[in-house]
């Protein structure tokens, strides 16, 4: 194209300035200042507020009660882990006495295979909360993302797929889920499954709900494409498909991405409340059973859980946005 | 063998003496081999390694799922060869819904559940229990709104405080109250077929109460035709809350909720289930009778490992209880606080705030032989069904007797009990004369009104009780 001097920086030293700017100092220090601050306020707002506010489980948790709460659940899940090795030891026990008694090998191949039978602990519930959301989500972005190029190229299937899309964007995640719990019971079944039930509802549930942001942004991020580029593309007669992946998508990234951007909040959102009903042991499970048992230290253990839902919402979005950076065509444009 | 003395210039008395040392050393260890149980076999064949090991049990947050807690913490499942996961349940209809589509083994159950499954009030399955996992554990408790009404009618104590048991027939009053200001009188249970269900009915109807019929027949399962006092279903942990709320003004249920309630100043137990009908059965483990038929083993280990906890959690006088409160204070248990859990486990119930009062025997894991399942204890639950409508038509003395002994199921907690034995784990004593018994309990006595239960003639015992069907009545 233009005759470029070897100055001019490439793709790759644009990312690696990018990525390495996030983590200058200096750019920390100013953009921290004033968040940090902020932050400082709430939590002394909150501090005061909370301790005006009793329910019949004590006064509503303030910020020291929420940190104990949160140290005390890491101890939990250090307690669970020495159980867990405590376990394997025993089983090892187990597996000796077996082979120097010579049971058959089945019993004690069968022995080997054991896992810890034992509970969920609060990182645990966050790894399978981040599971459920990724398996929900990709689903979703495979799905939408095709049919939102599609439709958005073609005017007669977007006047067919709108209607239904309309009418079933609104649908709260607590009314697909009893349908989706009927139907992967009845479908699902197998003596040995690799995916729990719950879990295959959670997950679906996530994806029906965050489909539709994705389709209509892809959709009008495909339609919008600029007409002069559409008219390069005529010019020189490209074929279909050279045309949509060199024309339409690189284009239409950017409402692509905010597209899966909401979706991806969406999904989280909806997560928490599927897994509360189907059962999931992730965070949603984690609320709904403190919330249940009622003892004095409830409060600030959910209070804990919302605030890591916000962080790791928080932090899945950030992540979006820097997929986003790297992906993008447009360096210069302002993402927020 | 090298000799155990010189042999170079043995003398014949110095041979005998070897040789009768010999014999004894060889005598010695036959004895000891015998005693060490390895030739010893009891005279039934012991029983086979377990079919299926990984088990998944369901439960109910409440105290009384200890017997599951200590087994799978103090290891008894794993001494049994199984593995073991303990799964908290939403409530109780998800808890049976999910032992009969083999989503759970095996659960901690309701007394009535099994029963009423089998004889298809409810889903139709076929579930059996081998085991009674506690005594008595539920009391009734009511607002403070409804307590501040019924105290002044309460006969007291010398020091002031009320005297127990507090029958129906003083809350009589308050409800004609209610009931004359056209404000429905609500109370909550845990389940149509629940123990606390029968035991909320029985007080009520002793103090001259109605608390409705249901007639399924008629489609209409609320149980609440001709009541004066309307009861209805709330999950155990959501009772406080919803007593708070108003939508109740009392309820029966389990433990912790009860304490839970004076903890939290919104409610005041006025009996307990103890002093409503003494040592009443109240918890089984129920599984399936497919999966009792295709893993028989399997079932003799869990009941086996049940024994054992049962018995752990009444050892020398209840003194393992605060540790079992320890355990059952962990979130994937019970998760209530351990104060509230300790109020009513370890030897004391406290009734208004501040009035704790003794009461060894709230919890009965194993003693009085609390763990037998007893045909009279199911006949007892049957005849309440049929007392309220459950039942709808009159059936005869041998169709309740038929149905306790397809349910309950002492055939296989005597095969474990005998195996416990063996294993030198439990005495003789600490069973019931297998030989001699007849699954009916002698008849009892000690109900709050009085009339005598024997589970030999559940007809006749129906005309005895004031409120309810009897004989042929429908509704």
């Amino acid at each position: 194209m233009n005759h470029t001097n070897t100055l001019t920086p490439n793709r790759f030293d644009v990312c690696m300035n990018q990525l390495l700017s996030a983590f200058d100092p200096k750019n920390w220090a100013k953009q921290m200042i004033v968040p940090i601050i902020a932050i400082l306020v709430f939590l002394m707002l909150w501090s005061a507020g909370a301790r005006q506010v009793h329910t019949s489980l004590g006064a509503f948790p303030g910020p020291t009660k929420v940190w104990e709460q949160a140290i005390a659940l890491w101890e939990e899940h250090k307690v669970e882990q020495k159980k867990a090795a405590a376990f394997y030891q025993r089983l090892q026990k187990r597996i000796d006495k077996a082979i120097a008694a010579g049971k058959p090998e089945a019993k004690i191949e069968r022995l080997r295979q054991r896992k810890y039978t034992g509970n969920e602990t609060f990182i645990d519930q966050i790894v399978t909360s981040l599971i459920t959301v990724s398996t929900g989500f990709l689903l979703a972005s495979l799905i939408a993302i095709p049919i939102g190029i599609v439709i958005g190229m073609n005017n007669t299937l977007y006047s067919a797929f709108n209607p239904i899309i309309q009418l079933l964007k609104p649908v709260s995640p607590l009314a697909w889920l009893p349908l989706v719990t009927m139907v992967v019971s009845a479908v699902y079944v197998s003596s040995d499954p690799l995916f729990s039930k719950s879990f295959l509802t959670s997950a679906i549930t996530v994806t029906l709900c965050c489909l539709w942001p994705t389709i209509i942004n892809t959709s009008v991020g495909v339609a919008g494409v600029n007409k002069d580029l559409i008219n390069v593309s005529r010019v020189l007669r490209l074929g279909w498909l050279t045309k949509t992946l060199k024309i339409v998508l690189p284009s239409s990234i950017p409402m692509m991405f905010t597209g899966l951007r909401l979706s991806l909040g969406i999904g989280w959102m909806v997560l928490i409340a599927a897994e509360m009903l189907a059962q999931n042991p992730g965070l949603g499970k984690f609320v709904w059973d403190e919330f249940q048992n009622g003892s004095s230290n409830s409060l600030a253990r959910i209070m804990v859980a919302v605030i890591v839902i916000g962080f790791i919402g928080f932090l899945l979005d950030r992540g979006m946005l820097s997929l986003q950076k790297i992906i993008s065509w447009d360096k210069h444009a302002i993402l927020r | 063998m090298t000799p155990i003395l010189k042999t170079d210039n043995q003398s014949s008395i110095s041979k005998k003496y070897r040789s009768v040392l010999r014999k004894g050393i060889l005598a010695l260890s036959a004895c000891a081999l015998l005693n060490s149980g390895l030739l010893a076999q009891p005279a039934s064949a012991a029983v086979g390694e377990p079919e299926k090991e990984d088990l998944k049990f369901g439960f109910i947050k409440l105290t009384d799922m200890a017997p599951l807690a200590i087994a799978y913490e103090k290891e008894f499942f794993e001494d049994e060869g199984l593995y073991v996961s303990l799964e908290a349940q939403a409530n109780w209809k998800v808890l049976l819904d999910g032992v009969i589509d083999g989503r759970l083994d095996g659960a901690h159950m309701l007394a009535g559940q099994p029963l009423a499954a089998t004889i298809g009030y409810g889903t139709k399955a076929h579930i059996i229990t081998p085991f009674s996992m506690d005594l008595n554990g539920n009391a009734i408790t009511v607002s403070n709104e409804i307590w501040k009404q019924m105290k002044p009618n309460i006969p007291k104590l010398a020091d002031g405080r009320p005297k127990h048991p507090i029958g129906a027939q003083y809350l009589k009053p308050v409800v004609d109250k209610y009931k004359a200001e056209g404000k429905p009188f609500k109370m909550g249970m845990v389940f149509p077929v629940s123990t606390h269900n029968y035991e909320l009915r029985y007080w009520l109807a002793a103090g001259g109460l109605n608390p409705g019929y249901y007639a399924p027949e008629k489609g209409d399962t609320s149980g609440t035709l001709k009541a004066d006092v309307l009861l209805s279903v709330t999950p155990p942990p959501q009772m406080p809350s919803t007593l708070e709320a108003g939508t109740i003004y009392g309820y029966c249920v389990g433990e912790p909720w009860n304490q839970q309630a004076v903890f939290k100043g919104i409610g005041v137990p006025v009996i307990t289930d103890y002093e409503i009908w003494k040592d009443n059965p109240e918890k089984v483990f129920g599984m399936t009778k497919e999966f009792t038929d295709k893993y028989p083993n399997t079932t003799i280990h869990i009941v086996k490992a049940l024994l054992r906890a049962a018995k752990w959690l009444d050892e020398n006088n209840d003194a393992n209880r605060p540790e079992a409160v320890k355990i059952l204070a962990q979130p994937n248990y019970v998760g209530a606080d351990y104060d509230v859990i300790a109020n009513s486990m370890t030897g004391t119930f406290e009734y208004e705030k501040g009035d704790k009062r003794k009461l060894p025997d709230f919890n009965v894991f194993f003693r009085y032989y609390a763990t037998y399942p007893y045909y009279s204890d199911a006949v007892w639950y049957l005849t309440q069904m049929r007392r309220w409508g459950q039942i709808a038509e009159y059936k005869p003395d041998s169709w309740y007797m038929d149905i306790a002994k397809k349910v309950y199921r002492s055939d296989i907690y005597e095969k474990a009990a005998k195996e416990l034995i063996a294993e030198g784990k439990m005495k003789v004593s600490e069973f019931p004369n297998f030989a001699k018994e007849t699954g009916y309990r002698k008849p009892q006595t000690q109900f709050i009104d009085g009339i005598t239960y024997d589970g030999t003639q559940p007809n006749k015992y129906l005309q005895q009780l004031p409120i309810g069907l009897k004989g042929k009545d429908k509704i």
